[in-house]
């Protein structure tokens, strides 16, 4: 028998009862497009949250302070001490090697006042530096410069989610004038809008030199967090470890578990959630797979139905000259042909899936090339594991027997 | 040339054994044209899945065109049966959702014949059991029975076998259409000198044989010439 001929056979017996054959490919169908999809939906949560924790920063390493401890009194909460100083930041920025940039952070959270109305916001000052460590563009005017912050002036550039609050009317806010803890700022630049929502919006913010947030916010000589950030992300461990060691030895701490600060590494970060998002990933892929399991046994159901159903051609067949090999071909070809089809139709579904959950905004899904090779593979490979025994069975049938059978 | 010599068959379902065959010895030459004939459990039937070469004799010889067929492999009957015999059936004689002409090349495509040779050869045949051109192209189901026969007869002719094997062919048919089919036989034994075993229970189907072999309880009764071959009559 050549190729077509077996096609041809293959063909005509799958197109005799098509509900049968619909139902039976939809569960590779479903099995198949749900391991693309959901596989695709995972690397795109993947993405997704990688480039997130991409966007505050790059090869970040932020220090904060520990917590304000007293004697017999309550723990105020890690962040809240008044351990680091602009002269830690200087040494780190001096004696630590592999650093591309940092920044000085003094945060407070003020009311603040425009034109006729007013919000409540972070006020965040800080160096010009921060605009590369922290990945801050400015979209309208300018971030402000390293004279502002050695005379203090007290200039302000403001995220978009402020500028909504108390720029409503839509007037131009570089220029203007806003009113902070009762001292008058100049607006003199935008941010562009990071996204984001919560406690950490980057775009519900107001940057200030750090040393105009120290003179008329805080008081103090002190710094709410240091952002440092490493040449290249293979150094942010080595960054993190040194400064770690220089900050120690300048707090004189010799126990590294009692030490006043601590360290947060944006790589660790990263490969936390991503290993996350991985086991998450392979969590629906499993689901899936077992979907894609059933659908297979659904196959080798029918294809055990259609044997019994046949016995009598396949008898016809055995009697004018048809070889075992002949009809264990054409069963499990049969067989074969329902998992390729289901898992071609299966493939595009899923592709569609993703395309759509992308396209309505829900999450940046992929398709990746290997999880359709993978799908197709498994699936051929169902029909020839859940067509062999029908097949087999089909091939081993007595001719005498299968042309008595009613 | 079929020659077979003293063959037995037994079955043997757990300690009863059943000898459903119990020495049978004759020979057919080419072109004959004969009846086979026994009631129900003669072992008729096993003597035709043996001459059929869909079973292998327990003892005894069974030479096919002078080769010993009695005992080959399953594979190597298959071969056998697709070169050497055409198969005529009582019932479920055709492949279903197959058009007529498919199924008379379905012998030719387990032979591997090339494709134009497929469809030359079965319309051939189809043209000699007599199936009129337009029916070509019918699937198995738009078939009367009469004309699924004379598509199983092309079947059966159309890999130029050393016998065709009828078993019961009339069995489903009318009385009309059951003769218009044994007239076809007749024909290609007379016209083209086909080598033609009918198997039977009916004494009117068997005369239409040129001789006639009468099986019961697995031995042979009578193996005698019909001197009163009935004609078919063919309106």
């Amino acid at each position: 028998m050549t190729i077509r001929d077996i096609l041809h056979e293959t063909y005509g017996a799958l197109a005799a009862n098509k509900v049968r054959t619909g139902l039976t490919m939809l569960g590779i169908i479903i099995g198949i497009s749900s391991v693309i999809a959901m596989v695709a939906i995972g690397n795109g949560a993947q993405s997704s949250i990688q480039s997130s924790i991409q966007s505050i920063g790059s090869n970040l390493v932020i220090i904060t302070p520990g917590a304000q401890k007293s004697f017999g009194g309550p723990s105020q909460g890690r962040g809240s001490a008044q351990t680091l100083t602009v002269d830690d930041g200087k040494a780190v920025q001096s004696q630590v090697s592999s650093i591309s940039g940092i920044a000085f952070d003094v945060t407070a959270r003020e009311q603040v006042v425009a034109a006729g109305t007013n919000t409540n916001t972070t006020i965040t000052g800080t160096t010009p530096s921060y605009t590369t460590v922290r990945n801050v563009q400015v979209s309208d005017g300018a971030f402000f410069a390293d004279s502002d912050v050695a005379t203090s002036n007290k200039v302000a550039v403001i995220g978009p989610t402020v500028v909504t609050d108390l720029f409503s009317d839509g007037s131009e806010p570089v220029g203007q004038q806003i009113r902070v803890n009762g001292a008058i700022y100049t607006v003199i630049g935008v941010t562009v809008s990071k996204g984001g929502s919560g406690f950490n919006n980057a775009d519900d913010s107001i940057y200030i030199p750090y040393t105009t947030a120290q003179h008329y916010l805080t008081g103090n000589q002190y710094l709410s967090e240091i952002d440092v950030s490493a040449a290249t992300a293979a150094d942010t461990t080595q960054v993190q470890n040194d400064i770690t060691t220089l900050l120690l030895a300048r707090h004189n701490i010799s126990d590294p578990t009692k030490a006043d600060f601590s360290t947060l590494n944006q790589s660790d970060i990263i490969a936390t959630a991503s290993s996350v998002t991985g086991t998450f990933t392979i969590l629906l892929g499993a689901v899936a797979g077992i979907s894609l399991l059933v659908g297979g046994i659904g196959i080798m159901n029918m294809m055990l139905t259609t044997v019994t159903e046949r016995t009598r051609e396949i008898g016809l067949r055995k009697a004018i000259g048809a070889k075992k090999s002949d009809i264990n071909t054409q069963f499990l070809i049969e067989a074969i042909m329902l998992t390729v089809v289901g898992g071609i139709i299966g493939v595009i579904l899923g592709w569609g899936i993703s395309f759509l959950v992308t396209k309505l905004g829900i999450i940046q899904s992929t398709v990746s090339m290997s999880s359709v090779l993978l799908a197709f593979g498994v699936s051929a490979l169902i029909g020839i594991v859940f067509g062999y025994y029908p097949a087999r069975r089909a091939a081993n049938l007595n001719p005498i027997d299968a042309l008595r059978f009613e | 040339m079929i020659k077979v010599t003293d063959i037995t068959k037994t079955y043997q379902s757990g300690d009863v054994a059943f000898q459903a065959l119990k020495g049978v010895s004759f020979s057919i030459n080419d072109g004959e044209f004969i009846a086979i004939m026994g009631p129900s459990g003669s072992g008729k039937s096993t003597l035709m899945h043996i001459l059929g070469c869909l079973d292998t004799p327990t003892a005894g010889t069974y030479f096919l065109d002078h080769k010993d067929v009695s005992k080959l492999s399953d594979d190597e009957l298959a071969d056998i049966r697709r070169d050497k015999i055409g198969f005529v059936f009582q019932s479920f004689n055709l492949l279903p959702r197959t058009t007529a002409l498919r199924n008379v090349m379905i012998p030719l495509i387990y032979a591997n014949e090339p494709e134009e040779k497929r469809e030359k050869d079965a319309r051939a045949a189809l043209a000699a059991a007599g199936l009129d051109e337009r029916y070509f192209s019918h699937k198995s189901n738009q078939l009367s029975g009469g004309q699924i026969q004379r598509v199983a007869i092309a079947r059966a002719l159309v890999n130029n076998p050393t016998m065709i094997l009828a078993d019961e062919p009339t069995g489903n048919l009318d009385s009309r259409t059951g003769e218009i089919v044994l007239g076809t036989f007749q024909r290609l034994n007379e016209a083209l000198g086909r080598t033609i075993i009918l198997i039977t229970h009916e004494p009117e189907v068997a005369e239409h044989a040129d001789r006639i072999i009468i099986i019961r309880d697995g031995v042979i009764v009578s193996d005698t010439k019909n001197h009163h071959k009935r004609k078919a009559n063919i309106i």
